[in-house]
């Protein structure tokens, strides 16, 4: 019997199904919750969701943080942004990451928090985006995108 | 009767206006069905997040802390309002609506002796306050659409922030609610302080909290708040758009109206010229004879 999870991002609902088990990026580590785990509310940090199923190839999410509520037999997830592996544009990843570590080397101290941030979503965008499970989307097929990563 | 060419004439502007009315009903059709989409898909998350905050807002341990976003104030001497309006107008009375609710909404709130300052979303509503009544605290226009939480922030910021630093006691959310395509309607609705709905489900007792009971409180909270300007915005666009598009379609059948009537004029008209011509050739010929 497995764990009741569900993924919302304030566009959209991401995930919602039963998994065997499920890692999450809590601000206080990484956890992973199975049936029966103790009543838990914890924040989200930005990271990596992972959806594990018997006999199926586990599931990545990226999200930019948010909350988790964790019951025996549920857990929500109310992200900031979230997105599958499968969605996620990788040149676009790669492009945010390069202009954050930029930006990060110019501007003084002070301003340096936000950027930080965004270079960690892009990290983790491309950590995750390496876990396709199927090949990418074709060219030109309409895509999801979560919030725009611009920092200028 | 007016001339057949200034008839001609006339036909073919409203035939334009027709085609241009034609063409805003597409276009607003096809960003209504979007809007609408949209509405649903932020709703999930509303859901969720009021299922989480009816629970942790009634914990015992956080009684004696309540955090600033939902502790209700003992005096409500000032007022904050979020004003949504469109940045666009020929979308029927979808700006008017909205505004005369606001003005209620002002008035009722000085009457109790209340300062009222506005945050306007749409150029409509923040030019409107700013020709009558000028109480703009920030506002901001041209927002894309659909917007997303980036858009947002800095909105609910605003509003948050000065909530908690005392600048408000109360703030409300007025904009036009998406009942159908045809029906759509303005509301006002109070953002903050947030009152928790009763939980559903009953709680288990001994929730761990990390980091603390506090900090995820207060990220619920404010996460809680800003999908509801979000969701606010989306219902605002969505209603716009359909408005807009019953608006133009009105617009273009009156129009069709209005080239069948000239129509019948025009050929009344030419008709009329040819008998007279007719007339005159006859009268012409019977001379001669």
């Amino acid at each position: 019997m497995g764990i009741q999870v569900e993924i919302v991002t304030p566009r959209r609902e991401l995930f919602s199904g039963e998994v065997d088990m499920v890692t999450l990026p809590g601000v206080e580590g990484q956890m992973g919750v199975m049936r029966s785990h103790a009543p838990l509310l914890t924040i989200l940090d930005i990271g990596e969701i992972v959806l594990h199923r018997e006999g199926q190839e586990d599931e990545h999410v990226a999200v930019g943080g948010g909350v988790v509520e964790v019951r025996p037999d549920k857990v929500i997830v109310l992200a900031e942004t979230a997105e599958r592996a499968e969605e996620i544009d990788i040149q676009r990843a790669e492009a945010a990451l390069e202009r954050a570590r930029k930006l990060l080397a110019e501007r003084p101290p002070e301003e340096r928090r936000p950027i930080e941030l965004a270079l960690r979503r892009s990290m983790v965008r491309l950590k995750v985006a390496r876990h396709r499970r199927r090949r990418p989307a074709a060219a030109g097929m309409p895509r999801f995108r979560e919030e725009e990563e611009e920092q200028e | 009767m007016a001339s057949t060419r200034e008839i001609r004439r006339r036909i073919r502007s409203v035939r334009n206006i027709a085609q241009v009315t034609k063409a805003m009903e597409a276009v607003a059709a096809s960003r209504m069905r979007r809007a609408q989409q949209q509405v649903l898909a932020t709703r999930p998350y509303a859901q969720k997040a009021q299922e989480v905050l009816s629970y942790i807002a009634r914990l015992p341990s956080l009684e004696d802390q309540m955090d600033v976003l939902i502790r209700p104030r003992e005096e409500i001497r000032r007022v904050g309002i979020l004003l949504v309006t469109a940045d666009r107008g020929l979308a029927g009375g979808f700006n008017a609506n909205v505004i005369r609710t606001a003005a209620r909404f002002i008035q009722e709130q000085r009457e109790q002796g209340r300062q009222i300052e506005a945050v306007t979303v749409g150029r409509k509503g923040r030019d409107w306050l700013l020709r009558y009544d000028p109480i703009i605290r920030a506002e901001f226009t041209n927002l894309p659409d659909p917007p997303t939480t980036n858009d947002t922030a800095p909105i609910t910021r605003v509003l948050v922030d000065d909530f908690s630093q005392g600048h408000f006691d109360e703030v409300y959310m007025i904009y036009t609610d998406f009942v159908n395509t045809l029906v759509q309607r303005p509301v006002v609705h109070k953002l903050l302080p947030i009152e928790p709905a009763e939980p559903s489900v009953a709680m288990a007792p001994d929730y761990i909290f990390e980091p603390s009971p506090q900090a995820v409180l207060s990220r619920v909270l404010y996460g809680f708040t800003e999908v509801q300007v979000l969701q606010a915005l989306y219902e605002s666009l969505a209603s716009e758009h359909s408005a807009r598009m019953v608006a133009m379609r009105n617009a273009t059948e009156a129009a069709d109206d209005l080239i069948a009537d000239l129509t019948l004029t025009y050929n009344k008209a030419r008709q009329e010229g040819i008998t007279r011509e007719l007339m005159d050739i006859v009268g012409g010929t019977t001379a001669l004879e």
